[in-house]
């Protein structure tokens, strides 16, 4: 007989439940308590596709494009997909080398054989046009369109600035930016990023493991439209600021020109200068490198940047603080004794005594001498320290010793020495004598090309400007920028003005520093400075206002070692500026002629 | 007429009734697996279901013919069906097709069969048909040792072909053994050996080892008989310890890269989820991303777009997990254990040793395909490529699992009957 085991079945079916049992728990931890894989499903299948938004236009004050927007197309990759029967056609179709592509397609293959990348960026729109007739011969490429900046005139790089791909720290600092974003470097492109940039639209569609197109995610429920940058509508003349660079060719130095009456820049010139279409496009990196090897250093922007001593130009202002603390008088003369004078000699012939006005059309060195004096030793103050302060505070208030602070970039905020420093520098003990620089604009005193042509608004306006600014309004003509539209005021009355213009004036005429600047018609208020430097020749400065009466611009002209007086080169050329501005021609062809081909960069 | 309506009188319906539900839930998974939006149509033979579905049709056919056929023809040639399939086997060897790395399939007149598939049901027969001869008992090892034979040469013919994951399905006979009289220690040493395997793997020898030796002493102070029986105790320690280091010997040295790779990723101890590891991990996100109550029909996203492999044959069961959800995968293995059960009972309430022992053999076989497959899915075994029964798409494992199951029904509708 044979034994019976049929009491084992419970053991099978014990085995078979437990292990049902187990299966089923996982079950449930996988599917109902655990969420993860539910993210993991979402993040295979879920593909985000950008829909890149084009950056906002830069308009010119009379509407003419200055930064127009190009389509290209970057040829993009998904190297599985990849199925080359005529890898050498395909090659000669992109004009590349077979090397060339093996490295390329080692790069996208390194990123992901199943996801796109980037092949070959940034391709104009006619070699699109024609790779696109024969690219479905080859599977596992496609375009994808971005627009990049076109300059139709190429002026004014600088202040238009470039745009870029983002860095590492642009990521960082915004979680709007993904990798292949670009991103305003500098300039207007930069200061007004996020009035340029639009937004980014998304698709979400739903990708198979080949990373093929499926279809819209949830019907694209969560996508969204890219939206288009607001247009800038910049204050910059065109035709001026194409003037002004030709003028400056060959020459180290910049110009500014200010409308007065509302702070607009009408060109901002910073010579040398380079085309801004080299940082666009697939040479932008090498020519990158071009422009910062250059030993003229083009991607300085010295309007903004460099600081000079203002030299004679300065000398208005001592005047004006004069005539505020009745220090002197429009009627107070001075003696000069020419070259024999001390403690500063004068490089001018004139008659002597001389009052304000005359001083200044002459450019005296030894009556702005005893003028500085005279306001150090002003008997209305206890001492030389608070006289100096009061006088500090006047300087500063036409915008010197600091930044203007409006969207020009990177800009520098020169120098107005504090009586502290002095105080430091000389351990307490310094009188008018030791600081004698100041009176003729030299020493510690340091500006910008921009603070200068401040200087001359403050002069056209009689004590008030508004802080220069290059763009007037965003999104439309007429929204204007109501924080660049603060009038502020200097701490000099507008009747002192009157003395120290007619000498501006003379300036420009017969016996004055800068006949050449002078206008037929229109009559110029100017004042040359030639400035002392350590690098060199002398600089060559001149600023000036026109007409005298309701005046229409500004200018600030500095020509970097030049050698020569404020009136040979820096004012002619400011006149050439005018002459254009108001006339729209020139006529004075012999002069324009010569300082186009004037060379003054020093060898 | 009273002869006709004998046979379908004692078929067993719960039995049919749960291969047709499992069937029908198979194909549907199976079409919304590699649905192809252009050839929507189940009879469309171009596509997967077109294919499974026409193979279903004729598997009622051949569970029909099975039924008319005489009960007493499968016992008396299931030597004959086992020698033919043997031949098979090797046939298969010569003249086979390599597919995926296997050399499993044959062609019969642009068929293609996978005879290993077949031989599982006449090993099954031949081992029904010696376990239920006169004087057999499963003690003496002469028994043991015939049993084993008849076990081991269809394992060691599909495991020549390349085809592991087929070939160990084989060792689910030692149920059968069991039930009828094999000693239990050796499922114990079984359960034993398995647990050793993957400690030492999971945990290094010198772990394991050093446990086992405290574990040792131990033993050999607390309790009193052991003191007594010190040969038996230090003979055990040295064969464990011998165990041990062949293990660790045997995955260094004898198992294929891919296997290793495999055991690893699933003890936890490699993380690849690109590489080999990608299947499971797939898989273990399309089930998980199904939720309580699914997607629904058609909704899948992670076997449809391909992420999850072999969506339509061995990771069937992510459809069903990713589609249907906790609800439909739990019900899947509620069903399977249903049957189990089913056949557990039916295959002891026959008369014939031979009916119920070939009756285990079928829970057997079913019952380790179910644990290897749906292990594999939710990361619970190592990928070891079987079918699911009646889910997976593929013509030779669902006419072979019908035949197993059916030639079973045939032989309950005779269980008052002595075979």
């Amino acid at each position: 007989m044979k034994a019976n085991f049929s009491k084992r079945k419970y053991v099978i079916l014990s085995i078979f439940l437990i292990l049902g049992f187990i299966y089923i728990a996982r079950l449930f931890y996988a599917q109902v308590y655990q969420d993860k894989y539910i993210l993991s499903a979402q993040n295979n299948v879920v593909r985000k596709e950008l829909i890149y938004s084009s950056r906002g236009l830069i308009f010119d004050r009379k509407g003419k494009v200055l930064v127009a927007n190009d389509a290209v197309y970057d040829l993009m990759i998904i190297p599985n997909q990849l199925q080359m029967t005529d890898t050498l056609r395909f090659c000669n179709l992109l004009g590349i080398t077979k090397d060339e592509f093996k490295a390329y397609y080692q790069k996208a293959i390194n990123y992901s054989p199943y996801k796109a990348s980037l092949f070959y960026g940034q391709l104009p729109k006619d070699e699109y046009a024609y790779l696109q007739e024969m690219l479905y011969e080859f599977p596992g490429f496609f375009v994808q369109k971005r627009t990049l900046r076109r300059y139709p005139y190429s002026v004014a790089a600088l202040n238009l600035g470039d745009v870029g791909e983002v860095n590492r720290r642009d990521l960082l600092n915004d979680n709007y930016y993904e990798l292949g974003d670009y991103i305003g470097k500098s300039g207007l492109e930069k200061h007004y990023e996020k009035e340029l940039r639009g937004k980014k639209g998304v698709e979400y569609v739903m990708v198979d493991v080949f990373n093929r197109k499926k279809g819209s995610y949830k019907e694209g429920r969560f996508d969204t439209l890219a939206t288009q940058g607001q247009n800038l509508f910049s204050g910059l003349d065109l035709e001026l600021q194409a003037y002004g660079e030709k003028l400056m060719q060959n020459k180290i130095g910049s110009i500014v020109v200010i409308e007065p009456s509302s702070g607009e820049i009408l060109s901002l010139v910073s010579s040398p200068n380079f085309d801004p279409a080299m940082l666009v496009g697939r040479k932008r990196g090498e020519n990158f490198n071009k422009l910062v090897g250059d030993s003229l250093k083009p991607l300085y922007n010295r309007a903004l940047m460099a600081t000079y001593s203002p030299g004679s130009a300065f000398k208005m202002i001592n005047a004006l603080v004069a005539l505020q603390e009745n220090a002197i008088t429009i009627h107070s003369k001075f003696s000069c004794q020419g070259p024999e004078s001390s403690p500063i000699r004068c490089t001018h012939y004139h008659d002597t005594p001389l009052t304000v006005e005359y001083g200044i059309q002459v450019s005296c060195n030894p009556f702005f001498w005893e003028t500085f004096k005279h306001i150090l030793n002003n008997p209305k103050y206890k001492n030389v320290h608070e006289a100096y302060e009061s006088w500090y505070t006047i300087v500063k208030s036409f915008g010197l010793g600091e930044k203007i602070n409006t969207d020009l970039m990177y800009e520098s905020s020169g120098n107005i020495p504090t009586a502290a420093y002095y105080d430091k520098v000389y351990r307490g003990r310094w009188n008018a004598l030791t600081v004698r620089s100041l009176a003729i604009g030299q020493g510690e005193i340091l500006v910008t090309p921009v603070q200068l042509a401040n200087m001359a608004v403050i002069m056209a306006n009689r004590g008030y400007y508004y802080p220069p600014h290059l763009v007037r309004a965003i999104g439309s003509p007429d929204n204007l920028i109501k924080s660049a539209r603060i009038k502020k005021h200097v701490l000099v009355d507008p009747e002192n003005f009157k003395t120290v213009i007619d000498g501006m004036e003379k300036v420009t005429k017969l016996g004055g520093t800068a006949i050449l600047a002078a206008l037929d018609t229109i009559p110029v208020c100017g004042k040359t400075g030639t400035v002392q430097n350590p690098h060199g020749k002398d600089h060559s400065v001149f600023i000036a206002f026109a007409p005298k009466d309701n005046p229409k611009i500004a200018i600030a002209v500095v020509v970097e070692n030049a050698g020569d007086y404020g009136g040979t080169w820096a004012a002619p050329i400011s006149s050439l500026m005018m002459e254009k501005y108001f006339y729209g021609e020139i006529k004075r062809k012999a002069q324009e002629k010569h300082m186009f081909e004037a060379n003054l960069i020093p060898r | 007429m009273r002869r006709r309506k004998g046979i379908f009188n004692n078929i067993d319906w719960w039995l049919v009734m749960l291969y047709l539900v499992l069937v029908v839930m198979g194909l549907i998974s199976i079409y919304s697996a590699v649905y192809n939006v252009d050839h929507p149509s189940i009879f469309d033979r171009t596509q997967r279901y077109g294919n499974q579905f026409f193979w279903i049709l004729t598997a009622f056919l051949i569970a029909f013919s099975i039924i008319m056929i005489d009960v007493k023809f499968f016992a008396s040639f299931s030597y004959l069906i086992y020698g033919a399939s043997i031949l098979l086997l090797i046939g298969v060897l010569i003249f086979g097709k390599e597919i995926a790395g296997s050399k499993s399939w044959i062609d019969f007149w642009g068929f293609t069969l996978q005879p290993s598939e077949f031989a599982k049901v006449a090993t099954n027969l031949a081992l029904a048909s010696y376990l239920s001869g006169l004087n057999i008992n499963l003690k003496k090892p002469k028994i043991i040792f015939r049993a084993a034979g008849l076990l081991f040469i269809p394992f060691i013919l599909v495991l020549l072909q390349n085809d592991t994951g087929s070939a160990i399905v084989y060792s689910a006979f030692i149920l059968v053994l069991y039930r009828e009289g094999f000693s239990g220690n050796f499922l114990v040493i079984g359960a034993i050996i398995a647990v050793l395997f993957v400690f030492t793997l999971m945990a290094g020898k010198i772990l394991v080892l050093s446990v086992l030796s405290i574990l040792t002493f131990i033993i050999f102070l607390m309790i009193q008989k052991a003191k007594r029986n010190l040969f038996l105790l230090f003979g055990l320690f040295f064969i464990v310890s011998a165990f041990i280091y062949s293990v660790d010997y045997a995955f260094e040295n004898v198992l294929q890269e891919h296997q290793k790779t495999r055991i690893e990723i699933l003890l936890g101890k490699k993380t690849d989820f690109q590489g080999a590891g990608y299947n499971a991990h797939q898989s273990m996100i399309a089930i998980g991303s199904g939720g309580f109550s699914g997607k629904g029909f058609l909704q899948g996203t992670q076997t449809k777009y391909k992420f999850v492999p072999a969506q339509s044959t061995d990771f069937i069961f992510c459809t069903v997990g990713e589609e249907w959800g906790f609800l439909g995968s739990s019900m899947v293995i509620i069903l399977f254990l249903v049957l189990l059960g089913r056949l557990v009972f039916v295959a002891e309430r026959q008369r014939s040793a031979f009916s119920r022992i070939y009756g285990y053999g079928v829970a057997s076989i079913l019952f380790f395909h179910f644990a290897i497959n749906i292990g594999m899915t939710v990361g619970l075994a190592p990928v070891i490529g079987i079918p699911l029964p009646f889910f997976s798409y593929g013509g030779s494992s669902l006419w072979a699992f019908t035949i197993l199951l059916f030639i079973f029904i045939k032989m309950d509708s005779y269980r008052l009957e002595l075979l």
